[in-house]
């Protein structure tokens, strides 16, 4: 028998409703159709789409926040919206997600300590010592230090910022983290640091991501599969970079195209 | 942290001073001659020489920077003159009914508080539910009604009706029942309203739903990230009225026969009695300034990045 997946995504459809004002009929909006996927244990499915593909609603599906209208998202083999109450617990702890926007994500009023032990005082008992150490060690672990546990979140740059959602992310010891275009609003410096820095964690906790991104360089560098999404469907999925350079859809074409060629001779002049 | 308490501590002095130099202005600029007024008061037919006398007492004819410093001097020792009407020094009179302003007015503080806040929290977690129809219409209630005429309904059913508490007077924790309720009344309605609106919009708050797909126990959510954000302007709120609530509690002394300094002062008022008057002025902006202070310390507590050590990167 084959393995189960960590994630298996079946068939999921999910569309907006808008209620307009003085007409009774709501307008729909159809923003995910008969999506279909699985990430398997220790890989990274890295998912590309343009702006408005449906990627963020995607994220926002699996991470149990918008019930799909139609289809399944079994996590560990269980429908992670018709599960349990421990169930759900298990789910969710081992479930974790960072987002793009890293000042967004955190409370402002909550120290890198606070905001780091948070997850660990919600699922573990820990004496005050033991969670200090847990948090140190966090804190060192994505590349910061000690001196940082009484910082507030505007004391910190965007990326170490970030660093320390990782951290946070990464404390529970989870087994699928979606990664919601976290690195989008890095510069490209920044990106790269925290791309290796997830790189290793993949290795050294044998992780799972989901790597939501309109940034092909960035899911190159990280993912083992790679899908595109395109106007709500999940048009092709590969298993390697050559198989995406090879399609020949249009989609898939145009954004390769965005990409500059690294020599000025390889660059197409077509728009 | 300490610096920055004692930093705001010494701003309070050159607002005093202004505000010193802003109550003797306005004696200054009155038509009214502070000796004139004293012998009316005191229902002296005023003669040109009784006047001189007077004025040469009061120390008015000295050169107008010289009154300055002796008011500030005078006043920095709690020595706001002789009331022109009683003949009493004003501070002895304002000190022995300023406990019982202080006590309803904190009094009603505490009900504000205990009530706006489980009420503006529930309302604002359960929107457009039961508790959040109930708090809309305690609100309205609240704001529209006017004290004087809530008073009397409350003196009309709890103590002439149930006869549960005294019509009038001070004396045990029963007195002080209705006229703090009535005077926590408008607090309670502006509070709640407030408290709802930022609970609702802390609900909104990325890391509040992020909080929930990390599995964070709901408990915790509202505690940690919701209320603590949200209370925040609350108290901000609550400085800016708690000089406010000790000038409105006149209107509910009088309903009350609450013996605070409420009726002093209008009577001050009335007779044009410049020494007290100019003591009320000073006592406001005294307690405005106070009751902010507190406020911003409070603040910098709950708001760590109010905080002058935390501004790192301005």
């Amino acid at each position: 028998m084959k393995r189960m997946s960590l994630l298996q995504v079946t068939e999921v459809s999910y569309s907006y409703n808008f209620k307009m004002p003085l007409k009774s009929k709501n307008r729909s909006e159809n923003v995910l159709q008969d999506i279909s996927f699985s990430i398997e244990e220790g890989s990274c499915l890295g998912l590309l789409g343009t702006s408005g593909a449906g990627k963020s609603t995607l994220g926002k599906v699996i991470l149990g926040i918008q019930r799909p209208q139609q289809g399944q998202v079994l996590f560990q083999g269980h429908d992670i919206y018709n599960a349990d109450k421990m169930t759900k617990r298990k789910w969710r702890r081992n479930l974790q997600a960072v987002f793009q926007d890293s000042y967004s994500s955190v409370n402002p009023r909550m120290t890198a300590e606070s905001i780091i032990s948070e997850p660990l005082e919600n699922y573990e008992k820990l004496t005050l010592t033991e969670k200090r150490k847990a948090v140190i060690f966090l804190l060192e672990r994505v590349g910061l230090s000690e001196k940082d546990l009484k910082k507030y979140p505007h004391q910190f740059s965007g990326g170490q910022l970030q660093r320390i959602n990782i951290a946070r992310a990464i404390a529970l010891k989870p087994m699928l983290i979606v990664l919601d275009e976290s690195v989008s609003s890095l510069d490209r410096v920044t990106q790269s640091l925290i791309l290796e820095l997830l790189n290793e964690l993949k290795a050294d906790f044998g992780l799972s991501y989901l790597f939501i991104t309109h940034d092909i360089k960035a899911a190159f560098s990280i993912s083992d599969h790679l899908g595109v999404l395109e106007k709500g469907e999940l048009i092709e999925c590969y298993d390697s970079k050559a198989q995406f350079f090879e399609s020949k859809h249009p989609a898939v074409k145009r954004m390769r195209d965005s990409i500059l060629a690294e020599h000025p001779r390889h660059r197409s002049l077509t728009v | 942290m300490g610096t920055y308490i004692i930093k705001r501590m010494m701003t309070i002095i050159p607002i005093f001073l202004i505000a010193i130099l802003i109550t003797f202005g306005m004696i200054h600029l009155s038509p009214v001659d502070p000796a004139e007024a004293y012998l009316a008061a005191a229902n002296i037919q005023p003669t040109a020489e009784m006047l001189a006398q007077k004025r040469q007492e009061f120390g008015l004819d000295q050169p107008l920077l010289v009154q300055y410093v002796n008011a500030v001097i005078q006043i920095s020792k709690f020595d706001f003159g002789v009331s022109y009407v009683t003949n009493k020094p004003v501070w002895e009179e304002v000190s022995s009914r300023l406990p019982a302003t202080i006590e309803l007015t904190l009094a009603s503080l505490v009900i504000a508080i205990v009530v706006s806040i489980p009420l503006g929290f529930l309302a604002g977690v359960r929107k457009n539910k039961g508790i959040d129809h109930f708090s809309r219409f305690l609100s309205f209630f609240g704001a529209s009604i006017p004290s004087f005429w809530f008073g009397y309904l409350l003196i009309f059913f709890f103590s002439v009706k149930l006869d549960l508490f005294p019509v009038e007077g001070i004396g045990t924790w029963k007195h002080l029942v209705l006229p703090a309720i009535t005077l926590a009344l408008p607090l309670i309605a502006l509070y709640t309203r407030l408290l709802r609106a930022s609970v609702l919009e802390n609900l909104q708050e990325p890391y509040v739903l992020f909080a929930r797909t990390r599995g964070i126990h709901e408990k915790n959510i509202m505690a940690k990230h919701v209320l603590r954000s949200a209370i925040s302007p609350m108290i901000t709120g609550l400085g800016m009225n708690l000089g406010k609530l000790m000038t409105g509690a006149i209107i509910v002394e009088a309903v009350f026969s609450w013996p605070g300094f409420g009726r002093y002062f209008i009577e001050a008022i009335f007779n044009r009695d410049v020494p007290v008057i100019q003591c009320y002025v000073l006592l406001a902006a005294g307690l405005f300034l106070i009751s902010n202070l507190i406020v911003d310390i409070i603040q910098m507590y709950i708001d760590p990045r109010i905080s002058r050590e935390g501004r790192q990167f301005q």
